[in-house]
């Protein structure tokens, strides 16, 4: 993301009229109101698909010049596009759908979008209004189903409305801690003649999000960092929404402290910096997970004390003060009390706290942070991320993201599915620049990749996109390679096919005794073993066989490149061949060893301090800092 | 646990009481008693909302509702300086021997009778909650056929308002 435009302040309405902006008022039927509205606030790009109730919206938008309208197979994938869409740009992607069934698809990039905070707007069409309630045909009461997984969302039966829902719509998903917001608009609203006024005042009197820290909060966490002896910047995706990465740079390199990312903060601040610790949590760096663990202050910005990051709560980081900055004040203390509890955007209050850091340091109070780094650079020597290499012949998934990240290079953006892949990806391909790594963290939504790479590459179609996706993602949402492929989205995907719900069966590895109750995605049921158990105790050569589905057949009958590649000395020529093809989606099945498990980890529900560096080893941490 | 009272203005749009009742039960916060009603001003509804959670979890609650946008303030009210009334109607059994007795005790806690019929007389009563359990008890033993309580309203002491400055700024917005 290299647009830097000013984070929203208090009472400040993009929508506002302003001088010297021509007023327009025009009459219409409502369908046009909409699609005016949309163009008038921005939206560019628009994935959905229509439908009975939302059908009066598609005819206008045939006409518009200003709005792309790309359309998708299924409504989760407009979802999903629309959130890789806002992550990838920093604008606020869109999605559309009608009624019902359409509605209803959108709820799980929805319930996405709320958990990772990203800013969405879902346009949904509802039967005509003297219809609902009725239960009539296609009707669904999407706001209800939806009010717990949105950060806002409208009703609409009067077409006059329109514009002015339109304006809230994007300014409350933009705003404050962004989210997704649905606008739900009876039929009969869009067929109505109606007057569109723009620009519109928007009335909003219980929406004011804090962006302005207070500046006494920000001189005590000064203080507090400069006189730590062990802190950690436990840096959040916040810090990626509100682009203030180059101010955490600053005063990361100000103060010396070390510097761990979360998964949805993967890129805030470069990886191979000599600060960057890793990222903490159940899947994190030896350094960076217990840097959090033994630290005396987190000093905690955009981060919100996810359950993946702290594991058991009560033992997480128990000699730590907690100086936390959100810009939802409503995470501050939820999960972990904080010491200096600071409302704010991110980039407001980096901002602020270079200035009281400086300050500190001319009234001769710099943090002195050195045997700190001594036992952080012990551990960051002596438990690098690594992995056990595949059997001889064989690829390791590993491997294979690890190279793709090594010849890709860190300007492309990467979208991952979620499970052993996602994990992978985020510990071997290394993130230097913010937006360039997008998944789905809160949610864990299985099939976020294909169609949020697809968003991300609608959205900047001159940066290469790589989807990684394991094979049981691949085949919940690949449908929207079609769309790709017809609408010149020529993503990239690298399926890592261990032929298994790759995630499940680690856990099945090692706490439910190697049963692998349905995680084996290519075999079909033997005589051995039929029914449920079908797949525990096949042989590697019988679930290889099977290679239902073919994937290179499958991308190649939607209208992409398929490739394969399953031994090592083919890695780095497929990866090569699959960047040279751009006028077409490429998808690349990449064979790789079945029994490749994630590690490090911190086993779900247990300590921290139980971090396992691989199966059964423990790191020695000494005790001389407990 | 301890009982709080919140007073929480909202606009008064469709599916703000939704919305609020749906965050208590997604958040795991059980309601004790809510009443909404009209304010002076007609775009405004107020919810008065008895909680019985920790001072920890009522934090977490009262953000959780500044989040919602149709919800424009919220306040709570300290039990020592506020006025907090609910209304209880009940109709109890009482005939020509007892209805004397049951009068009597509707006088004494400043109740009304509002229907009276050959074996009933159906009383109306406001005041706090302790003073209307109170009552209830003492009418329990002739028989009470039914009944039914308002949820609690609560307004603070003083010329202080609470709407006064939202208010505005809704005036200013509209």
């Amino acid at each position: 993301m290299t647009e830097h435009t000013a984070s929203p302040r208090r009472g400040e309405h993009p929508a506002a009229p302003s001088h010297g902006t021509p007023v327009v008022v025009e009459t219409m039927t409502g369908a046009q109101s909409l699609i005016r509205s949309l163009e008038a606030v921005g939206a560019d790009t628009i994935f959905g698909i229509p439908g009975g109730a939302i059908l009066p919206a598609y005819d206008p938008l045939m006409d518009s010049v200003k709005v792309r309208h790309i359309l998708v197979r299924h409504e989760q994938g407009a979802g999903h596009a629309a959130t890789g869409y806002a992550q990838a740009t920093g604008k606020v992607g869109v999605c559309m759908a009608t009624s019902g069934p359409g509605a209803t698809n959108l709820v799980t990039p929805i319930a996405d979008a709320y958990m990772d905070s990203v800013p969405i707007v879902a346009i949904t069409g509802q039967v005509s209004s003297a219809s609902i309630g009725t239960d009539a045909f296609q009707e669904a009461d999407i706001c209800g189903i939806t009010m717990p997984i949105t950060k806002h969302n409208f009703l609409v039966t009067d077409p006059a409305e329109i514009p002015q829902v339109i304006a809230e719509a994007f300014h409350i998903a933009a705003t404050g801690r962004p989210g997704p917001v649905l606008v739900d608009i009876a039929k009969d609203a869009l067929q109505a003649a109606t007057t569109f006024r723009w620009p519109v005042e928007m009335a909003l009197p219980g929406y004011r999000p804090v962006t302005k820290p207070h500046a006494k909060q920000i001189r005590e966490a000064a203080r507090m960092l400069v006189n730590a002896k062990r802190p950690v910047l436990y840096v959040g995706g916040g810090v990626v929404k509100a682009r203030a990465t180059a101010e955490l740079r600053i005063l990361a390199e100000l103060t010396g402290a070390p510097v761990v990312t979360t998964l949805m903060a993967l890129g805030a601040f470069p990886d191979s910096h000599p600060q960057h610790l890793g990222m903490p949590g159940m899947h994190g760096s030896v350094p960076a997970v217990t840097a959090l663990q033994k630290s005396d202050l987190l000093f905690t910005l955009g981060a919100r004390f996810d359950d993946r990051v702290t594991g058991k709560l009560d033992s997480f980081a128990p000699g730590a003060k907690v100086v936390h900055a959100d810009i939802d004040p409503a995470e501050i203390g939820k999960n972990r009390p904080a010491d200096v509890p600071i409302v704010g955007d991110a980039r407001e209050v980096l901002a602020d706290l270079i200035v009281a850091v400086q300050a500190e340091h001319e009234a001769g109070r710099q943090g002195d942070y050195g045997d700190w780094w001594a036992k952080l650079n012990e551990w960051k020597k002596t438990y690098p991320l690594g992995y056990d290499p595949a059997p001889a012949g064989e690829l390791s998934p590993q491997q294979v993201i690890e190279r793709i990240g090594r010849l890709v290079g860190p300007d492309a953006i990467y979208a991952a599915g979620v499970g052993q892949h996602q994990m992978w990806a985020s510990q071997f391909i290394s993130y230097e620049k913010p937006a360039t790594w997008l998944n789905s963290g809160g949610a864990g939504t299985m099939g976020y990749a294909v169609p949020a790479a697809m968003g991300a590459k609608a959205g900047r179609p001159d940066t290469e996109v790589w989807a990684i996706d394991g094979d049981g993602c691949f085949q919940m949402t690949n449908q929207e390679l079609v769309t790709c492929a017809l609408n010149n989205i020529p993503i990239k995907v690298a399926v890592i096919n261990n032929g298994s719900l790759g995630m499940v069966r680690q856990w099945q590895t090692l706490f439910y005794n190697q049963r692998y109750s349905n995680t084996v995605l290519h075999a079909g049921p033997s005589p051995a073993d039929s029914g449920s158990a079908a797949g525990d105790g096949v042989a590697p050569q019988q679930w290889r066989g099977t290679r239902i589905p073919d994937f290179v057949l499958l991308a190649e009958a939607m209208g992409c490149v398929g490739l394969r590649c399953e031994r090592p000395e083919e890695l780095d020529a497929v990866i090569e061949q699959a960047r040279q093809i751009n006028d077409r989606p490429v998808v690349i099945d990449f064979i790789v060893h079945q029994d490749a498990m994630v590690w490090p980890m911190v086993a779900a529900g247990t300590s921290n301090d139980e971090i396992q560096f691989a199966r059964g080893v423990r790191p020695d941490f000494g005790d001389d800092l407990d | 646990m301890s009982k709080h009272t919140l007073s929480v203005l909202v606009e008064n749009k469709p599916g703000a009481l939704a919305r609020v009742a749906a965050l208590f039960s997604r958040r795991g916060f059980n309601i004790d008693s809510l009443a909404v009603g009209a304010t002076e001003h007609p775009d405004v509804s107020r919810m008065t909302i008895v909680v019985n959670v920790e001072d920890l979890p009522l934090e977490q609650v009262t953000k959780q509702l500044n989040k919602l946008v149709n919800v424009i303030k919220i306040v709570e009210l300290d039990q020592s300086a506020a006025i907090q009334r609910e209304l209880v109607l009940v109709k109890v059994r009482a005939d020509n021997e007892t209805r004397s007795q049951v009068v009597e005790i509707v006088q004494l806690f400043r109740a009304k009778t509002v229907d009276v019929s050959p074996d009933a007389v159906t009383i109306e009563a406001t005041g706090s909650s302790d003073k209307l359990e109170a009552m209830l008890r003492m009418l329990e033993p002739f028989g009470i056929k039914e009944l039914v309580q308002s949820g609690l309203v609560a307004i603070g002491r003083g010329a202080r308002s609470i709407t006064d400055r939202s208010l505005r700024a809704l005036d200013r917005s509209a």
